[in-house]
């Protein structure tokens, strides 16, 4: 009887089950945008993974050398959609470092402002995305309703919602409209009460929420800085580091906020740290709106700059909702550019799709890879 | 006997004395689909009887057997509808509340929204008939109409009130269960027969759940008939008359029974077999059109009865609380709907509130959690049992 256990065991030892590749994406429910992963699995367990980027590739940096530095502007708010304005700002500071020039006080403290707007409404929709990969269509929808008022603050300071055309070379378009500061309080005081009551107690108190995603998709301190990852989910993983903080451009070095760190590196952590952040953001909404306020009405908010970049290289890099993001320009004294490089974070935090989904279940996949927060605009640039 | 008016040809002798009559007891859709007949075949015989003086087939159509033939076939009919409207409606309540609670409106398409589905229906029957080039044809085909037509099949099987039934087995809990059981396995060959990994996996995570979430079930079914003596639906309702309705006693089978019940009839919290954040659509990927809708009705069918089953075992069934001398004067179809639809709006909060549980996880807490609740379940109904309570 014991022997035939044993050679029931010996036989399944050696018999070869083939593990069977699952290519998810382009179009999956779970890749928000267009991307595969293509993954390996043994049953329901993970074994391997690769992801494959580049549906989306449309030759920005090679389109940006035809154009004029101003004309750039609108193009970069395509770089990513859901926080269109950070790469606006930062394109625009890479230029006026190369101008070296100095933008007035007000004009950095209305880009903080719509810096932090984007970055909340970057982060819901992200915790939207999160909620559909998880089965539950409540939290996508009531992240999405509270992105609204965001979008309406977009409206508010500049006229569109999305693709904004906002700051320019020198300072921003105009100045914030009446009542800006108004609006924005309130939205802000309204917001931190709905985060904080409706979405993150609906996730929080419910345990099917945090076990889904507690323990899973581990990544450590090391993987992460050998990987590159930045953002949210390197700060996830206990590196304290943010861009806003230790290389402070605009006035963010005049504004007091807290830099969320979480050290367990699962994808809670990194689910903490971006409701964390977006309530820091918050704060610092306030502050800079304060400020704003303070420099009163006829305070200059832009600067007229030459049409002619001088020739050299100038690099600027950005703390992104979802990373770390660097603009790298060459100029050679004309009005376009010789070579425009962007660093986008997701390019390079997506690489670590097979440390992270790697021993997880398929169901884990999609709320794992979330928490990377895909966005192929710039990704694939 | 003369024929002379119409009236005489629509005047039908008593239902319960038709010598063909199916039943033992009074039916109610049987009566009224006799009543139907009475006026459809008695006009019909009387207008072929003015064309055709004395001719055979007017008495024929009036006639014991053919009045019964004809009767079971609207009583098919009124049944299949009853309960198809009964589950739309309760499709609309999904969209609604599931509405408000996302903060939006749901549907609003005419009847505040209910005609949604009739759209939703017309749009999928409208959709080209696909399949793909690479399914196996048979398999793919005839697991699909048994999926479906177990779900119609055990939703029509189910007993509204003493008066509302189609057959009143001595066995049947335990035959709508079994029912309800197979279309796992339907799924899982219909998985496998896609050649699609999403089908396949999906497949083997609804025979997985199956096979958990049987055991707990059939223990707290086998409680409840040991509660009221039968596994007989009328038996249980009117045993829960006599003494309480059941939740009372057995809270804890309730809560487990209820989750059970989602699970089983795969609903969001606990659909890993159609989970369409990792699976596409699961098993039902390649499924295109109108055999998607058909899927879908099924779903909110098997939906349905997992809520009857429910109101049936702990609920008290057609049985209202305040009006307990006159047992089948005040509409006891409708309340047995009524309380139907309050336990699928319970469903419905579950599914707005909680996110998708994973496989490994349902498995665990079915094992785990639940086989053993229903087991202390079984033992508090012993001990009541033992002591004489019940």
């Amino acid at each position: 009887m014991a022997k035939d256990v044993l050679d029931i065991k010996a036989e399944s030892a050696v018999m070869d089950t083939d593990k069977m590749w699952i290519i998810m994406g382009p179009q999956h429910p779970f890749s928000h945008g267009l991307w595969t992963l293509k993954i390996q699995v043994d049953g329901e367990i993970v074994k391997d993974a690769e992801p494959i980027v580049g549906y989306l590739h449309r030759g920005w940096e090679k389109e940006a050398e035809a154009r004029s530095y101003p004309k750039i502007i609108p193009m970069a708010d395509r770089l990513c959609y859901a926080a269109s304005m950070t790469y606006t700002h930062l394109f625009c500071m890479t230029v006026e470092k190369a101008l070296d020039i100095d933008v007035p006080e007000k004009a950095k403290y209305i880009r903080i402002v719509a810096d932090e707007i984007c970055r909340i409404q970057s982060h819901l929709m992200w915790l939207a995305a999160v909620g559909t990969d998880l089965g539950n269509f409540t939290v996508f929808l009531w992240c999405m309703r509270e992105r609204e008022f965001f979008m309406d603050l977009n409206v508010r300071l500049c006229g569109a919602r999305m693709t904004t055309n906002y700051p320019r070379i020198g300072g921003v378009r105009n100045d914030t409209t009446e009542l800006f500061d108004r609006d924005v309080m309130r939205c802000v005081e309204r917001f931190e009460k709905v985060l904080m009551d409706d979405i993150v107690t609906l996730i929080d108190d419910s345990s099917v929420f945090v076990s889904r995603m507690k323990g899973v998709g581990y990544l450590t301190r090391e993987q992460t800085v050998n990987l590159g990852i930045t953002g949210p989910a390197m700060r996830g993983a206990g590196v304290d580091f943010d861009i806003r903080r230790d290389d402070p451009y605009d006035n963010y070095d005049k504004i007091d906020f807290d830099v969320p760190v979480m050290t367990q590196g699962d994808s809670y952590s990194r689910y903490q740290v971006r409701i964390e952040e977006m309530l820091q953001s918050c704060k610092i909404i306030r502050q800079a709106v304060q400020k704003v306020k303070a420099l009163g009405k006829n305070a200059p908010y832009r600067l007229k700059v030459p049409s002619n970049v001088p020739a050299g290289r100038s690099t600027v890099r950005l703390e992104d909702p979802r990373g770390e993001s660097l603009m790298y320009l060459i100029s050679d004294g004309t009005d376009k550019p010789y070579r425009l490089k962007v660093r986008s974070p997701i390019f390079t935090n997506v690489s670590a799709a097979k440390p992270l989904v790697q021993g997880c279940r398929i169901a884990d996949v999609p709320v794992v890879m979330a928490m990377i927060d895909m966005c192929l605009g710039e990704t694939d640039r | 006997m003369v024929y002379s008016s119409i009236l005489d040809w629509i005047h039908f002798p008593d239902v319960m004395s038709n010598m063909y009559y199916p039943f033992d007891v009074y039916n109610l859709p049987y009566d009224i689909s006799y009543k139907l007949w009475e006026l459809l075949g008695g006009t019909i015989a009387w207008l072929i009887n003015l064309l055709l003086p004395g001719n055979p087939v007017s008495t024929w159509l009036i006639c014991d057997e053919v009045v019964n033939m004809f009767a079971l076939i609207i009583f098919m009919i009124v049944i299949f509808l009853v309960v198809f409207i009964a589950t739309l409606i309760s499709l609309w309540e999904e969209r609604k509340v599931l509405g408000r609670l996302m903060d939006r409106r749901g549907t609003m398409i005419g009847m505040k929204g209910f005609l949604q589905c009739v759209a939703d229906g017309l749009k999928t029957f409208m959709k080209e008939n696909t399949m793909p080039k690479k399914v196996d044809k048979m398999t793919y085909m005839w697991t699909l109409s048994l999926v479906i037509g177990t779900s119609v099949l055990i939703a029509c099987m189910i007993p509204l009130s003493q008066r509302w039934f189609v057959v009143d087995y001595s066995t049947g809990l335990l035959i709508i269960m079994a029912l309800f059981a197979l279309a796992p396995f339907f799924i899982l060959v219909s998985g496998w027969g896609q050649n699609n990994k999403y089908s396949l996996i999906g497949g083997m995570r609804a025979a997985e759940l199956m096979i958990s979430y049987e055991v707990p079930i059939l223990i707290m079914i086998a409680t409840t008939a040991l509660m009221a003596g039968s596994f007989n639906i009328g038996d249980i309702v009117n045993a829960q008359f006599n003494s309480t309705w059941y939740f009372i006693p057995q809270i804890v089978g309730f809560i487990t029974f209820f989750f059970c019940a989602t699970a089983e009839s795969e609903r969001t919290p606990f659909d890993i077999a159609e989970a369409e954040a990792e699976l596409v659509e699961g098993w039902q990927t390649e499924y295109a059109g109108m055999k998607w809708g058909l899927i879908m009705l099924g779903d909110y069918f098997r939906g349905y009865v997992a809520c009857a089953m429910i109101t049936i075992m702990y609920l008290g069934g057609w049985l209202l609380p305040w009006d307990p001398l006159q047992i089948n004067t005040y509409l006891p179809e409708l309340t047995f709907l009524i309380k139907t639809w309050f336990v699928f709006f319970m469903m419905i909060i579950l599914r707005g509130a909680i996110a998708r549980v994973r496989p490994d996880q349902i498995l665990n807490i079915g094992w785990k959690v639940f086989m053993p609740l229903s087991v202390v379940n079984l033992a508090i109904v012993l001990m009541l049992k033992i002591g004489g309570v019940y």
